[in-house]
Formats: C-alpha cells, structure tokens, sequence
C-alpha cells in the first residue's frame, strides 16, 4: 500500500535496526537451515516474506533485497525499476516520471537514507537484478551468502557480477549472490 | 589544435590510444589536452536513407569535437543511434553513441556496443532512457534492464576487464569513452551531485548535462560538485539549446520529461520581436556564461529541429577560440579508395 510505503521510509531508522536484528537472527539459523535443506523451506519463507515486505514496502519479490541501501524505499516500485536512481525525469515537488501522481521512489530512497545509520550505502553501484531469481526468497539468500562467505563461486557469471560490483556485494549479499541456488529458488516466476 | 595527421584513422577499432587515454577519441583527446570542448546532437532521420543522415551531420561536422546520435530519445521512434553512428564513422565523424536502458536488455547492450566499437565509435553514452509513455508508441514495453549507473559499470567491466557480465572473456575489449547524462536542474536538487558522484563511481569518464537554462541552480550544483572534487574526476559537458518560441519552450517544459526552463526565460523570448532570434541568443549567452564557471570542460548542443543555427551558435559564442573543431568529416564514400 502506497500510504505504509511512505510510512516506512519515514521511519527507515526503526526499520534499519529491525532489519539488522533480522539478519543476524537469518544468519544464526543458518546451520538449522542447512540442515532441514534451504530447498525445502524456501517456497513456505517466500509467502512470509512476502507477506511482511509486501504489507510494509510494497515488496515485488525480487529476491534480491537492498532495502538497506535504498533508505527503505523499494525500487522495484520505480516504474523504470531503476537500481541507481532517480533518472532525471522527476517532476517538480518530487513526483514521477511515469505515475505523476506518485513520489518518486528514488527521492524517497535518498531522503530515507538520510534517517539510517548505514545511510551511506546508497552511493554504492547496485547490479541488475537477476531475473530468475524473481519470486524467490531474499532472506534465505542473505542467510546463504552471509554464513557462508563465499568470495567466488563456481557460476562464472555470478563471479562477473560479484566482481564488476565488488561493494554492493559487501552490502547488500543477495544483490550478486555467489552460494549455489537451491533449486527451488531458481525461475519460480516462470514456472507459475 | 590536433593536426589531422594524428588524428585515428577512419575505422580502427584496435588502435593503441595514446598514454593516459581510455579510448583515444577525438572527444577524449580534446579533453584531456584541457580544451574546451563542444558536442552536439544530430536528430535521427525518420528515413532509410544514409544520405539523409550525412546531410544532418555536415553542418555539425565543422564546428564540434563530437555527434552525438540520439537513442530514440523521448521514447520516438528514428533511425537507431548505432546505425546512425555506424554509417558517421565510416566518412570520418567522430560520434557518441548513445544508449538507453528503455528498450533494450543485457545481451542486446553488450553486444551492440561491441558491434559499434567494431564500427570505430569511441565515445559512448549512458542514459536510462525516458519512459515509454512520453513517446509515440506508448504501448510499447519498457525494458530498463540495466539503469544507466549499472550499464557503466557493465561497459567499463567490458573494456578494462575484457569481459561480458557473464564472465566470459572478451578477446578484443571494446575501447570506449564512458559517458553519461546529468540533470542539474531537476529535482532532487540535494541529491544530483551524489548521483553524479555515483556514475564517475560507476565508470563515467565524461558528463553530459541535460539542458541548462537556470543559471543560479547550476552554478550551485556546480559549487557543490567542485567541494566533492568531481570536477577533477571527470569531464562535464553542459546542455544548452536555442528556444525556437515561447510556445515552445512551454510545450516542452510539461511535456519532455526532465525539462526545466525557467518562467524569466520564457518571458524574454515572448516579449522579444523575433522570438527564434532571441531564443539564439540566450543560448550563446548561455554558453558564454557556462564557460566561465570553474569545473566545467565543455558544451553540449542540442537544438532539437533548429540544427541549422547550431554553427552560428558555436562560432559567435566564441568557444572554440580560433581552434578547429576535431569531429571532422574526412571522406566521402563515393571517393573512398
């Protein structure tokens, strides 16, 4: 909803500490998740995790969340669905491009970012989002990639991403993921 | 001045630039030599006819370092960028490439940038792209795949890493001067200097600004972008453009995206007798003014169906100072051997 996506940025510090408890609370569970097999509780995490996000960010699943980077503004909600933005089309008061009548999310991103203690995580390059991996869980990717700390990965491709965009790795882990994905984890968008 | 015996040859796509270049483009050269660099845009043909393309970059050819060939800007449908640059290099012009993320994906892109390197282009630049649903075919479907910041990088990633994002290895790496776009004068004014800070992050080597009509919101852009030092990272090209009336200044103004001209702008074209005349000479103002200001390298021209007034433009403003414009035109290719 776009009024608790507002709300959200508004109180993007709140939501930072939250997020990073969170994390570290995903992280932790790592060795539980492993053990029960990330393939299996992917597809009940994603309808949580699409519960929550969607009802506070307007989450679109991407499953490559870098909320911590955007000052809690999603930027899948850009119609342009821009990763380092705002795009010079910003009208007047703040307010899209594309939907006039809505602010854009980017103001809102470096605005939000302003309240966050790790605010400064917006000035690092984000990649493209990995389309297959639409519709999939984020939080189980950060708990993957963080517990494992992976530096290079067998998938040449992942590698090249890692590699081209070394510090949006380091702070947002699921935007170039390098842990294999489990396979339920790849193209669900697709297979609906 | 760059005597044209060390100018490139026409297409040679794997010639060394010289030290401390990335490309080695005219553009490039200019720049680094600490000229004050002009650029502008040629308007795409809605044609098949290359003719029709040379007849567009003859009178730019003489008076700017570069041409930039537009990429379906505004979401309208023309001839595509490529094609355009493609058919400038073949004859001698040195061009920019232009790229939007609006309608094309990441294999598309990274091919069509090496099929340009191929093709002798040098410079090339890095745009989002406008939104669809300002063009001609709103039903179209948007792409934006990469956003301009995320496709310097995968260009730059391609050239000094010679590799795809895919991580498959580029034998010949394009050679390419990255560049993208900036506008200063649009809201969120805070932010646009962080934004900039963020492509030269990404692998711009040169700026080129959307139009620039509001003198005190540029100068404090630029005073921000000099106590960051982005200068000294990077080369800024302004945007100008002459104003054929008021009408359409205000056309344009709620209608392109992006575009802010100021109400005392408009006011003056209106009240003038010749309001093309006066809409010239504001711009020439306009580069005289932008010149003097610290931190800036260049001017970019874009006089969207006024490219007739270009040259006169460039040549009374007095920016080139005597020199040649290095954008050349050196073979016909009738005459070709």
């Amino acid at each position: 909803m776009y009024r608790v996506r507002l709300f959200s940025v508004r109180h993007a510090r709140s939501l930072e500490w939250l997020y990073k408890r969170l994390e570290n609370l995903m992280v932790a569970l790592d060795p539980l998740f492993a053990r029960i097999g990330y393939d299996r509780i992917e597809v009940p995490m994603a309808v949580v995790e699409r519960g929550v996000k969607g009802l506070l960010f307007d989450c679109r699943m991407c499953g490559q969340c870098v909320l911590s980077s955007t000052g809690m503004s999603c930027p899948m909600n850009c119609p342009k669905q821009l990763r380092n933005g705002p795009c010079g089309g910003v009208r007047p008061g703040g307010y899209c491009e594309v939907k006039p009548w809505m602010k854009c999310v980017w103001c809102e991103a470096w605005e939000g970012s302003t309240r966050m203690q790790g605010g400064a995580k917006i000035h690092e390059v984000l990649p493209p989002v990995d389309r297959s991996l639409e519709g999939s869980s984020a939080w189980l990717r950060v708990s993957r990639e963080k517990a494992g700390k992976l530096r290079e990965s067998k998938d040449a491709a992942r590698t090249a991403v890692a590699v081209a965009y070394p510090g949006a790795r380091d702070n947002e882990p699921s935007s170039a993921p390098l842990a294999p994905e489990p396979p339920s984890a790849v193209n669900r968008m697709a297979r609906r | 001045m760059i005597p044209d015996n060390d100018l490139p040859p026409l297409i040679d796509p794997f010639a060394e630039p010289p030290p401390g270049h990335v490309a080695g483009s005219r553009l490039e050269r200019v720049l680094r030599a600490g000229k004050f660099a002009v650029t502008a845009e040629l308007n795409p043909p809605d044609s098949a006819n290359p003719e029709d393309v040379y007849d567009a970059a003859r009178p730019l050819g003489e008076v700017v370092d570069a041409i930039n060939s537009t990429d379906a800007s505004g979401a309208n449908c023309h001839m595509s960028s490529i094609g355009i640059c493609s058919l400038l290099t073949r004859v001698g012009y040195g061009t920019v490439y232009q790229i939007s993320c609006r309608d094309r994906n990441r294999i598309a892109i990274q091919g069509d940038v090496l099929g340009a390197a191929a093709m002798g282009v040098r410079n090339v630049l890095c745009l989002t792209g406008d939104g669809v649903g300002a063009g001609d075919q709103p039903g179209a479907r948007p792409v934006f795949d990469f956003d301009s910041v995320s496709l310097l990088r995968a260009i730059r990633t391609m050239r000094d890493q010679g590799m795809f994002l895919s991580g498959r290895k580029i034998t010949r790496p394009p050679r390419m001067f990255l560049g993208a776009a900036e506008n200063p004068c649009n809201q969120p004014y805070q932010w646009r200097p962080d934004r900039l800070a963020k492509k030269i992050e990404a692998g711009a080597d040169f700026i080129q600004t959307n139009y620039v009509y509001d003198m005190p919101l540029f100068e404090k852009f630029m005073a921000r972008v000099r106590d960051m030092g982005l200068d000294e990272k990077v080369f800024i090209l302004v945007g100008v453009g002459p104003i054929a009336s008021a009408k359409a200044a205000r056309w344009m103004r709620s209608n392109v995206p992006g575009i802010h001209i100021p109400d005392h702008v408009i006011d003056r074209v209106e009240k003038a007798p010749k309001q093309g005349e006066e809409g010239k000479r504001i711009c020439i103002e306009l580069i005289q003014q932008i010149r003097e200001i610290k931190g800036v390298a260049g001017v970019h021209v874009m006089a969207y169906r006024r490219e007739h007034l270009v040259s006169e433009i460039i040549l009374e403003s007095g920016v080139l100072k005597g020199r040649a414009a290095t954008a050349g035109r050196r073979r016909h290719p009738q005459r070709e051997e």
